[in-house]
């Protein structure tokens, strides 16, 4: 498929971003470059400077509310993307109200069990809502543990193992590796339909 | 009985199981799951209750955190 003939299509597609962190800063970012129609991003914090180990943020931004840097900088990349913030955190209560348009939504949390809420809230009120969820991506090496699992509708990325600590932190160079395969991911669906 | 877990046929020798009796035969340790049976979600407060039956089809998800 041409590169053209890709961008028509994916033009007409809603994806949503849960989480503005690792995941979802550079899965957005990827997504905005191949040219998707229109991004529901939603975060609740802000820029740290911890943050730019791996996120898509710059040292200017720091302070920033996250969703504002993100759609400054996906605007720069691609002006021509509709994009929609949420300054808010998800929960089981506004979850569904805020991704119902999506096509698909790309599961972009730090925390365990902010994925399973979101998981399980999708998989109760929208299940037949394609998720791209990120799992298992701390620390560095082993690059070809990280693979994409179908289960359904339910698409995990990662090693599902890798666990953030102390001792194992999260990293550019995984985390991006599992935020680009969710863009990827997304693709996949979008472009074989 | 015979089940399909996550995407693979499995057998094993009891004709029913809890989903905790799943998990333990499977030695699935992992503290943040989300199982669905048959396409329907069972939450964690149901997992010494759910029975799983021959031709079920599970699918048991772990998520660990990071991103």
């Amino acid at each position: 498929m041409r590169f053209e003939e890709i961008k028509n299509k994916l033009k007409n597609y809603t994806i949503g971003i849960a989480g503005a962190g690792g995941l979802g800063s550079n899965c957005a970012v990827a997504l905005a470059r191949t040219g998707i129609g229109r991004l529901i991003i939603c975060d609740f914090d802000i820029v740290t400077e911890s943050n730019l180990n791996r996120q898509y943020y710059f040292k200017n931004q720091v302070g920033l509310k996250k969703v504002t840097a993100l759609k400054e900088n996906i605007q720069k990349i691609n002006p021509d993307i509709e994009i929609i913030t949420y300054d808010i955190k998800l929960n089981e209560a506004n979850l569904v109200s805020i991704f119902k348009t999506c096509d698909i939504i790309v599961e972009a949390f730090d925390l365990a069990e902010m994925k399973k809420m979101l998981i399980e809230t999708c998989i109760e009120n929208m299940p037949d809502k394609s998720l791209v969820i990120g799992s298992g991506m701390a620390g560095f090496g082993n690059s070809n543990s990280i693979k994409t699992i179908k289960n359904g509708n339910i698409y995990i990325c990662g090693d599902e193992m890798s666990e953030v600590s102390e001792d194992s932190p999260p990293l550019a160079p995984r985390v991006g590796m599992v935020a680009n395969m969710q863009a990827n991911t997304v693709l996949e669906i979008l472009l074989k339909h | 009985m015979n089940i399909i877990l996550n995407n693979r046929p499995e057998t094993f020798s009891q004709s029913e199981l809890t989903i905790n009796e799943l998990l333990q035969e499977k030695n699935f340790s992992f503290k943040m799951l989300v199982i669905k049976v048959n396409g329907i979600l069972v939450k964690k407060g149901q997992y010494d209750s759910h029975i799983v039956k021959d031709g079920d089809d599970v699918t048991v998800l772990h998520l660990v955190s990071g991103g």
